[in-house]
């Protein structure tokens, strides 16, 4: 007998099991990650988004202008000059502004996104695992609550608040946005509930508060990660609305849609620069989040309200 | 309702804050407003079964009527945009999925994905800015006739709200109508009808055609509230006169009648859109109808 030296290698190499390797817990994410970053506008998209974050909470620190002190001396300046972007209707620089506004946007849409989804998880996971009575009473409140015009509902409980802040914006939107992803998640949980490894820590005992947290998130959150990229779009898109329709943010604030309020009066006298820049704006990071929400989406191949 | 608790009282939002507190308390009083929450609720609860939807106290008429002066305006709007959108949509998307991934098929994908991403009345900014500023084409409001037929001949004036509510449900539209389209075209029975040497014209026009549309039955119904939600924008925008118009005057003058009373309205609705595209489905596609 004698051996080649391919052979002792392939002897002194771990045998391979039947089925392949068992991967690492993280190799699951790795492999998201890789296919993410394949999707080419995806990475456009996270990029628009950085992009958005750095200028708005970034930029101010190196162009600094005065966004609280108007100066109607400089009212309607064109670009150029000190002003990149001139000057709107109180004086204030319309780049710094859009910054501003920008600031108020992503934090809103942020945490909005983050009260929604923190609800719609957990009354979906409560739902779906409780099932019966619970199940059927939560699901019923969901039907009622869509079934009433979002931004009706929304416009009627901004007007009560007229001085808006970040903080109740968010609220507001938060608390009647976690609908949709009540309902994904429910569903992604009456389909894992009845799996093995679900039955098999019900065996040991494990408590249900132990099952939606370690269990039945987890392996829902492909779903809602998918669902907070959308989210965050449609939040910029109704703070936009709520701001143009005058339920903005208050000043010293601002937000994109309350720069926009204004627009048709300024198109009508030539300040295209107070209208079309904060339009753009608004529209690249919205479609941004669309983008990256479409990759997550074919990452992780969930089936969801869009296609 | 909650929002009784939360309002301003009706008599101060009414009688404005110069008023002496006596008159407000009076005003209340005779109108019923200074009873219990609750109370008031079951009130209005009851009306509503008679199909009373109570009192504008600031335009002082009935809500009904102000609902039925202004629902035509509404309704015109949102048809003619939904029935222009679907007629754009479906050939729009079985145009996509013939030509996939050719370069007119990527261009409309762009362009639906960025109107799409706009909220509506940065969209109807675009449109006004470009069309009725720059290039005084149209005008940049819509008809202000209150009566309902000179309203619907105003093509011109209505041009452009129509426009913004056709885009915006296009986009929506064609990516479903897309994918859907795409799903037909792989089915068995368009390859036995492209066997058989039928046109492809007819395989489109017979077979095609009719299976993918079946997506959007079930779009179009549950498009209703955003069609509400988006008619609010446009009346706004284009100072038209509508229900979602009306919505935004009174909800700014606290007079919640009229307010929860097109919520509840929008709500109605869209139970019934949902209904109707249940019910349109099983008469179109027979498959449904055993389970």
């Amino acid at each position: 007998m004698s051996f080649t030296i391919g052979e002792i290698s392939e002897e002194l190499s771990p045998p391979v099991p039947e089925g392949g390797r068992v991967q690492g817990p993280r190799a699951g994410w790795k492999l998201a990650i890789l296919s993410f970053i394949e999707n080419k506008l995806a990475v456009v998209g996270a990029g628009i988004i950085l992009f958005f974050v750095l200028f708005s909470f970034v930029g101010p620190l190196f162009y600094h202008t005065d966004q609280t002190n108007a100066n109607v001396l400089n009212a309607y300046l064109p670009p150029g000059g000190g002003y990149p972007l001139g000057t709107d209707a109180n004086g204030f620089d319309e780049l710094g502004r859009i910054m501003k506004g920008g600031q108020a946007a992503i934090e809103i849409a942020f945490f909005a996104s983050l009260i929604a989804t923190i609800i719609g998880t957990l009354v979906g996971a409560v739902a779906g695992l409780l099932g019966g009575l619970v199940d059927a009473t939560l699901m019923r409140i969901v039907d009622i609550l869509l079934s009433l015009p979002l931004l009706f509902v929304v416009l009627i409980v901004a007007d009560r608040y007229n001085n808006a802040t970040v903080v109740s914006l968010s609220l507001i939107i938060g608390a009647f946005s976690w609908l949709v992803s009540a309902r994904l998640v429910r569903g992604e949980v009456l389909s894992l509930r009845v799996r093995d490894f679900v039955l098999a820590s019900r065996t040991m005992g494990a408590t249900k508060r132990h099952l939606i947290y370690r269990h039945l998130i987890p392996n829902a959150i492909g779903v809602v990660i998918v669902n907070i990229t959308f989210q965050v779009a449609d939040a910029i898109n109704l703070l936009a609305i709520l701001g143009f329709l005058g339920y903005g943010l208050a000043y010293p604030n601002v937000s994109w849609g309350d720069m926009l309020s204004g627009a048709l009066n300024y198109l009508q006298d030539g300040y295209w620069w107070c209208v079309y820049p904060v339009g753009f704006c608004l529209v690249a990071l919205v479609m941004a989040c669309n983008f990256v929400g479409d990759a997550l989406r074919d990452t992780f191949d969930v089936r969801l309200r869009r296609r | 309702m909650a929002l009784h608790v939360i309002a301003p009282s009706p008599g101060r939002a009414l009688l404005g804050f110069k008023a002496s507190l006596a008159a407000v308390n009076a005003f209340n009083r005779q109108l019923g407003y200074d009873r219990p929450a609750i109370d008031q609720f079951f009130t209005y609860m009851w009306q509503l079964c008679h199909g009373n939807f109570g009192y504008s106290y600031h335009l002082n008429q009935s809500v009904a009527s102000l609902i039925i002066e202004n629902a035509p305006h509404s309704m015109w709007l949102s048809g003619s945009s939904l029935v222009l959108s679907i007629l754009i949509a479906i050939p729009l998307g079985i145009f996509q999925a013939v030509k996939r991934n050719s370069l007119a098929d990527q261009s409309i994908t762009a362009v639906a994905f960025t109107a799409y991403s706009m909220p509506q009345n940065f969209l109807g900014i675009l449109l006004i800015g470009g069309l009725a500023i720059s290039l005084h084409i149209f005008p940049f409001e819509a008809s202000q006739s209150e009566k309902i037929v000179p309203y619907i001949l105003a093509f011109r004036a209505n041009f452009l709200p129509i426009t913004t509510l056709t885009i915006t449900a296009v986009a929506g539209y064609s990516r479903y109508m897309r994918s859907s389209a795409l799903d037909a075209l792989a089915q068995d029975y368009i390859k036995l009808a492209r066997s058989k040497g039928l046109a492809e014209r007819t395989v489109l026009r017979r077979h095609l055609f009719r299976n993918a549309s079946l997506a959007m039955v079930t779009l179009i119904g549950l498009s209703i509230p955003a069609l509400i939600g988006g008619n609010l924008i446009v009346e706004d925008l284009f100072n038209s006169h509508g229900l979602g118009l009306l919505f935004v005057n009174e909800l700014g003058n606290d007079d919640f009648n009229t307010v929860i009373a097109l919520t509840l309205l929008g709500g109605i609705a869209t139970v019934l859109g949902n209904l109707a595209a249940d019910v349109a489905l099983t008469v179109a596609d027979p498959r449904i109808r055993v389970a």
